[in-house]
């Protein structure tokens, strides 16, 4: 019979018909993803080439200026940021991991306040970063009465980043095996004997991976520092937690605001300092992430 | 202990001799610290509602949504928040109409399409395009994105600050999180629906489009509507490149302020503590708390219920 004389291969019967549009298919679906991946390019291409003129040392040992943009420098917002990021670390990882730890290690999810407590801390993710720094002002420096300080800045920012160092903190723990748990407690550990010894370890370069990212969006983060008094001009760098400050991204933005050309240039040249700094944080966390990554 | 005790009942041993209040304090700092993200949502509120109160018992409900024109920091003051929430919808949209088609395609590519190899390359660059700041975006909109629309399409008659930049770029920014959600739903998605397809002669084409972005489709809605909360509650971008005046209108080419534009402005300035522009700070403030909560409860819902389906 004809019909049974021809064999086709499982390839051929499934491209039958359609090969040129599924050609196109794949190549609009390639190129959607390449014109993402190109605009990231031009972004840093262009910045660079704007900013070089200025990427020299005034930039970081001068100080700030709306009048001289050939001498102005950004020095006092790379120490305002060094300032909040370190103490942003100093409270929001040890805080959040311990949440987290909470979720997966004693939280009963059918409680109704366990429930609560997740759906807030999806919520709280999503919550727009301007609305962080209304709860900053309203609440932290003015009912607390802080003011507009570092303390302020760094409370706002930890407040805001809490969310996203919850979440990738989970997402370690519960990779971590759970037989892994029950070995421990089978030879007469407790449960934070067990928590210590063996799932924290285990867990720590993925924490350590969200960590780092957590803190490279808090570097990057401008809006709510618009709300805490930090967009004036601040010409000197913080001398501790109760000073007046200003941090990176708001020098940024205030060259920006500046209509001569040249604060323009000056913005460049910031930008491509922030997002070195970005960047190597990022490849840190990468390469944490492939270098330790334990497939269990 | 004695000896005869334990002999006496010999399963109490097992069992725990002594209460360790050391792990019952433990247990209790750990909650603290979760219970630390209920006290931040109760702060929010809290710095919301008592200026959002006292703000409209001296400006009615109906002059807020009953007019049109919008300068609280103009003299005399208006208070007709329309303009800033069609700014802020026409930005949105702008942003949703970039990554939507582009943040799914990609997802697509990346699921059902990509070698291992190309993933492992192509994931961390989107990580890193999430990573950019905003107020970069918003410095590439004003700078370079502009001038060149203005150049292509000098019809258009942009202003140099306009809501078409500035929404283009948005939308780049939330990209990845159309891209890396979607994407996550997709992989989700059990190989046995993809075989079956195959099984009844569906090309890898018509196996993504009608079998797994189907079966994906309330993790996508869950991505684009969190995107799109992300692109309303956007801040440096819009205020960088798409300005602060508030003018009624529904030109893209036009400047104009959205919701959070205009909280940046007034509160990055002077209003002092008390002033009718400091309370509408928190007025404008409560109104988008209100809008970006619901959309991401919504988000948050329909993923809940994805993950029902496939576990």
């Amino acid at each position: 019979m004809a019909v049974l004389s021809t064999p086709k291969s499982a390839v051929q019967l499934a491209s039958k018909g359609r090969p040129l549009k599924e050609h196109l298919f794949r190549i609009a679906l390639l190129s959607s993803l390449a014109i993402a991946l190109i605009f990231l390019g031009m972004l840093l291409i262009y910045t660079l080439e704007e900013g070089w003129g200025r990427l020299n040392p005034m930039l970081w040992e001068n100080m700030p200026s709306i009048r001289r943009p050939e001498t102005a420098g950004i020095q006092s917002g790379i120490f305002g940021t060094l300032w909040i990021i370190s103490l942003t670390a100093l409270m929001a990882l040890p805080t959040g991991i311990l949440a987290a730890i909470y979720l997966e290690e004693y939280a009963d999810r059918g409680r109704w306040y366990n429930k609560i407590i997740e759906l807030n801390i999806s919520n709280l993710a999503a919550v727009p970063s301007i609305v962080y720094g209304i709860l900053g002002l309203g609440i932290i420096a003015r009912w607390l009465q802080f003011g507009f300080t570092v303390m302020t800045g760094a409370i706002t920012i930890s407040l805001l980043v809490l969310p996203i160092v919850i979440i990738s903190a989970r997402e370690a723990i519960r990779a971590v095996p759970p037989s892994i748990r029950e070995g421990s407690l089978a030879l007469g550990a407790t449960q934070w004997q067990t928590i210590w010894r063996q799932v924290l370890p285990a867990s720590i370069p993925g924490i350590a991976t969200g960590s780092i990212l957590a803190l490279s969006r808090a570097i990057g983060e401008a809006a709510p520092f618009l709300m805490l008094g930090a967009a004036t001009l601040v010409r000197f760098n913080p001398e501790g937690v109760w000073s007046s400050f200003t941090v990176l991204p708001l020098q940024i933005y205030n060259f920006i605001s500046q209509s001569r050309e040249e604060f323009h240039v000056l913005a460049a040249a910031a930008i491509v300092v922030l997002l070195a700094i970005l960047l190597v944080m990022n490849s840190v966390a990468i390469w944490l992430r492939n270098r330790y990554q334990k497939r269990w | 202990m004695s000896a005869p005790a334990n002999a006496a009942a010999p399963g109490k041993s097992l069992a725990r001799s002594r209460p360790r209040y050391g792990e019952y304090l433990i247990k209790a700092i750990l909650l603290i610290a979760a219970l630390v993200s209920i006290a931040t949502t109760v702060g929010i509120v809290t710095a919301l509602v008592e200026p959002t109160i006292e703000f409209f018992s001296e400006v009615s409900l109906g002059q807020f949504f009953g007019s049109t024109t919008w300068g609280p920091l103009f003299n005399p003051p208006a208070f007709g928040v329309w303009p800033i929430i069609v700014a802020t919808l026409e930005i949105t949209l702008i942003a949703i109409i970039v990554a939507v088609p582009l943040g799914l395609a990609a997802a697509i590519f990346l699921s059902e399409y990509a070698t291992p190899r190309v993933r492992r390359i192509c994931k961390p660059i989107l990580e890193v395009l999430a990573g950019v700041p905003t107020v970069v975006f918003g410095f590439f909109a004003l700078t370079f994105v502009t001038p060149l629309l203005k150049d292509w399409f000098p019809f258009l008659e942009l202003e140099s600050k306009n809501a078409l930049s500035a929404g283009l770029l948005v939308g780049v920014m939330i990209i990845p999180i159309v891209a890396s959600l979607s994407e996550d739903a997709m992989t989700a998605v059990p190989n046995g629906l993809r075989e079956g397809s195959f099984a009844l002669g569906a090309s890898k084409m018509i196996t993504s489009v009608r079998v797994v972005v189907p079966a994906a489709f309330s993790g996508i809605v869950a991505a684009v509507i969190l995107a799109i909360s992300r692109a309303a509650g956007e801040t440096m971008i819009v205020a960088i490149a798409g300005g602060f005046k508030s003018v009624f209108t529904l030109n893209p080419a036009d400047e104009m302020a959205t919701m959070a534009a205009f909280i940046a402005q007034a509160g990055s300035g002077d209003a002092s503590v008390g002033s009718i522009p400091y309370k509408t700070i928190f007025a404008v403030g409560s109104l988008l708390f209100i809008m970006t909560f619901a959309m991401n409860y919504v988000s948050a819902r329909m993923v809940q219920k994805y993950r029902e389906v496939y576990e």
